[in-house]
């Protein structure tokens, strides 16, 4: 497939191996402009090792990665970042030691060349987005309080939040949901769906009903492999994928 | 450099040095052997390093000392006795260190660095304080002197061969202790997977402490080692603790054979270029190189590979 | 002006704190002090400036430098250089087989100035260089490290011995550098005489009011966002990354920044010590400002530079009197300080208002007994503290 409009990142055959061993390999992967892509599989699966490639925190060897047409493959981390590539880690990682709102405020991207540091200065304009985006995340009230004190999903919010802020193009998160109770899962459905709306968002998840509530489309993967892609419905059908979710 | 000699004389030069870098080599191989063994296995930097070899050396001049006071009958082999007293003092020592210390310091590996830093000038002060400042030299056995002269103009002194041997020794036993025993399986699993080998029942702080003991106490054995060819004074652990490290850094940190490999070429590195440039330009050529070398290849030569991270 | 102020200060008893070092080192030193003194205070002020990089370098950044003694003797050999070549004119060096190079290179038969000696005859390219040349180095071996992830002990390793190169290198090289000696017998600065006591008061004053300076700088970098950058770095350097920023770049920046404010430090040392040799700037002078910084805190400006002061003064007291204690005392103090107070002395004076609820409830003990106690306590300053 070349390159067309629709598709704001382009991913073909993206390979790394370690030590010998394939643990993502042969990968194509074409995410559409405002759409939610899940990607599903078992453990192992190389679904992380997937958002390393793209994010530049562990380097592929072999095939590309084009965002909006250019490669973005061998570039540092945050060069992507700054190409407008965001992402939430598995573990939140946020700053404990700052407040909510410091947190969101050195996550806006003006200033982050060192001179830029060093003259920044708070503006209406960057509070305003500090305290819109706290609402978006439902953070509203605990602008002041210190991050490591959050509960574990405010701070999965606070994370997302801390993305919203670098307003990027394409939005990865590695398991938004993991160790959140029913309601905050809801929550954090509709926060998704909510910010899919302007900019394309890419998941990893395992809870399927979560998936289903959540995707425009699913690629499930297994070892290292693409082994179905489609919506929820056709690949939940697809007997390879019964196959390695009951077989395992 | 190389004008004004003969090839001959240059092979001559080269073997020589070479024989006397390989002592060089014993030693920073025991002592690198000791750091990474700690190193690898708890992140942990010891700064007194250095000063556990010059107590291994120290127990030799004592044992050397009472020997020939009380025994003398005994001096032709008290040697061998001594550089087993020497491991254990310094094991000994090295665990009551660990179980003061370095076990409130874990997760705060460049705090470790610095209190062992300290403990090291306390430990110089000790020694300066019992042995005084000036340098002591135990008395060696006699099979332990002179030279083989394997043709004219190159000698190969015997005291290198054994240091060599017992190197070689000390090494085997570790690898033997650590891919074969029982307690080198918990400790390799330590280092996999702390808190999962905590999990099926590995005591993991008696591991750690152990490990610290083993890694002292081969500083011990570098110390013993080293009385065979320098005199030992209070700092004279801390002259070899920049060399050490870089050894183990150079090395790849968690590999053994990059250990061997990395003292071989600093020791051989320093011994010729020594001869050829005075003193202290030898070195600091050499420390240049390494350092050089370890800003474009940080890993060191044999880096492990883990997925992520 | 009150911007100004607050970029600096977080809260009202840091600024009261950093009023009273300056009323210290300002007036009352000066005015108690014989100028022999107040030429150590001056001298132990210098290591104040590495302490200062420090604190932003090792304690903000998390990345301990175990080489700083390298960039404060830079600077100081760059100082030294200049005020050498002054001392070492031809009417003074006419009985030296080559006269008007200095005294040490002609003991060791060079018979011209070396090409890197020439452009520190003039005191504007002097100055330059004191901060351009430990920056540079510093840059350049930050950069190649930290654009390759070194870090933690890896980073501490490289730069102690890089420490001993620097020392071995000046030791082994005497013809250029004075070798073991360094450069000595230095005495006047544009004609004027370094060496008198007036000069020493003046001097004095001249480091001390550059290390506020300093200091103000280094709490200003502190309080803005690069500042947050800085601990967000040492504690969580991934999303920094992935924030957007280029963590090497900000590192080399800070190592530079510390090097170049060491730079400056070493210069005044040369200028009130009046020589430099590689004693000062090996591995053990490297570690033992970490010492100073680590016993202040190493958090905190003010405490690194008090935390130089005081270890610098039980050195002198202690080394002159019973110098087989000293060691002891000191290696038994860093242990102390590493294993409980982590934070250093300025650690220690944060604990204090947590007291404050204990001081007021024993304050508010003699305010139910008004009869005894005519003074309110309430004019107790403690209580006005925020």
């Amino acid at each position: 497939m070349s390159h067309n409009n629709e598709n704001i990142l382009e991913i073909e055959d993206l390979g790394v191996s370690f030590d010998g061993f394939k643990a993502v390999d042969g990968f194509n992967f074409y995410l559409a402009r405002n759409h939610i892509h899940v990607i599903i599989g078992p453990n192992g699966a190389g679904k992380t090792t997937v958002l390393d490639l793209i994010c530049g925190k562990t380097n592929a060897t072999s095939g590309s990665i084009k965002f909006h047409g250019k490669e973005m493959r061998g570039k540092r981390e945050y060069r992507i970042v700054r190409a407008g590539i965001g992402r939430k880690f598995q573990n939140p990682s946020i700053y404990e030691n700052l407040t909510v709102f410091e947190n969101l405020e050195l996550s806006h991207p003006t200033g982050r060349g060192v001179l830029g540091c060093l003259l920044f200065r708070r503006t209406a304009e960057i509070l305003n987005q500090c305290n819109s985006v706290a609402e978006q995340i439902g953070l509203s009230d605990r602008l002041d309080t210190e991050a490591g004190i959050l509960s574990h999903g405010q701070k999965q919010w606070l994370e997302i939040g801390m993305l919203l802020m670098q307003n990027p193009e394409v939005i990865m998160l590695d398991e938004p949901v993991a160790g959140m109770s029913v309601r905050e899962r809801t929550a954090t459905a509709e926060l998704i769906r909510r910010i899919a709306k302007n900019r394309s968002v890419i998941v990893i998840e395992h809870d399927m009903e979560f998936v289903r509530e959540i995707a425009d489309r699913v690629t499930v993967m297994h070892l290292g492999k693409i082994l179905s892609e489609g919506s929820m419905d056709k690949v939940s059908q697809d007997p390879k994928v019964i196959d390695v979710y009951i077989g395992h | 450099m190389f004008e004004g000699y003969t090839a001959e004389e240059l092979q001559s030069i080269f073997i020589m040095q070479g024989f006397s870098g390989l002592s060089l080599f014993s030693v920073l191989l025991l002592m690198g052997l000791g750091l990474a063994l700690i190193f690898g296995q708890m992140g942990v930097i010891n700064m007194a390093h250095g000063e556990f070899m010059a107590l291994g050396a120290y127990t030799v001049f004592l044992c050397s000392n009472l020997t020939h006071k009380y025994a003398p009958a005994f001096g032709p082999y008290y040697f061998i006795c001594a550089i087993i007293f020497a491991f254990f003092i310094c094991a000994l020592v090295g665990a009551l260190v660990e179980w003061l210390m370095i076990r409130h310091l874990y997760h705060r590996p460049l705090d470790t660095l610095l209190a062992t830093w300290g403990l090291s000038l306390i430990l110089q002060q000790g020694y300066r304080s019992i042995f005084g400042a000036r340098e002591v030299t135990p008395t060696l056995p006699d099979w332990l002197m002179g030279s083989y002269t394997l043709k004219e103009g190159l000698d190969i002194p015997i005291n290198g061969v054994f240091v060599l041997g017992l190197s070689i020794i000390v090494t085997a036993a570790l690898m033997l202790f650590m891919y074969r025993s029982k307690f080198g399986l918990r400790l390799r699993a330590t280092v996999q997977n702390r808190k999962m080998s905590g999990a099926v029942g590995i005591h993991t702080q008696q591991v750690d402490r152990l490990a610290f003991a083993i890694g002292c106490g081969i500083a011990g054995i570098a110390g013993a080692a080293f009385t065979t060819i320098g005199s030992t004074g209070p700092d004279s652990g801390s002259r070899y603790i920049v060399d050490a490290f870089l050894v183990v850094v150079g090395g790849g940190t968690a590999s053994l054979l990059g250990c061997i490999a990395s003292a071989f070429g600093i020791a051989q590195a320093q011994s010729v270029l020594e001869f050829f440039l005075d003193g202290t330009k030898g070195k600091v050529a050499t420390l240049l190189v390494i350092v050089i070398a370890l800003m474009i290849r940080p890993q060191g030569l044999f880096p492990s590979k883990v997925r992520g991270n | 002006m009150q911007t100004l102020f607050r970029s600096l200060f977080k809260s009202r008893a840091e600024a009261i704190a950093f009023g009273i070092f300056i009323l210290f080192i300002f007036v009352i030193f000066p005015l108690t002090m014989p100028i022999f003194r107040l030429n150590l205070v001056g001298k132990y002020l210098t290591y104040g400036f590495v302490g200062v990089g420090l604190v932003l370098l090792w304690g903000r950044c998390g990345v301990l430098s175990l080489g700083q003694g390298v960039f404060f003797g830079l600077g100081g050999y760059c100082m030294a250089m200049f005020l050498k070549l002054e001392a070492s004119d031809p009417v003074t060096t006419a009985i030296q087989s080559t006269p008007g190079i200095p005294d040490f290179m002609d003991w060791n038969q060079l018979t011209e100035l070396p090409w890197f000696w020439e452009p520190f005859k003039s005191l504007p390219f002097t100055i330059f260089a004191i901060f351009i040349v430990p920056g540079i180095i510093a840059f350049f071996i930050g950069w190649a490290l930290f654009r390759r992830r070194v870090g933690g002990v890896y980073f501490s390793i490289i730069t102690q011995a890089i420490a001993l190169i620097f020392s071995l290198g000046i030791d082994g090289n005497q013809g250029y550098t004075g070798g073991r000696n360094g450069i000595t017998d230095l005495r006047t600065l544009l004609g004027w005489d370094i060496r008198s006591d007036n000069a020493q008061f003046i001097l004095y004053f001249v480091s001390a009011t550059l290390l506020v300076l300093v200091a103000f700088s280094a709490k200003y970098i502190i309080n803005t966002r690069l500042g947050r950058v800085l601990v967000a770095i040492r504690d969580r350097e991934d999303r920094v990354r992935f924030s957007g920023y280029d963590v090497a770049m900000v590192r080399s920046f800070i190592f530079a920044f510390a090097a170049m404010v060491s730079g400056l430090g070493g210069a005044m040392f040369v200028l009130q010590v009046g020589f430099m040799s590689p004693s000062i700037v090996g591995i053990v002078p490297s570690i033992e400002m970490v010492i100073f910084t680590a016993v202040g805190g190493r958090l905190s400006v003010l405490g690194a530079i008090v935390g130089c002061l005081l270890v610098n003064y039980g050195k002198t007291t202690f080394s002159e009197d019973f110098p087989n204690l000293w060691l002891y005392l000191m290696g038994g103090t860093f242990i102390a300080v590493v294993m409980f107070f982590p934070n250093g002395l300025a650690g220690l004076a944060d604990k204090i208002p947590m007291l404050k609820p204990y001081a007021s409830k024993w304050l508010n003990r003699n305010k139910q007994e008004p009869a005894k106690a005519p003074n309110t306590p309430s004019s107790n300053p403690v209580s006005d503290e925020p």
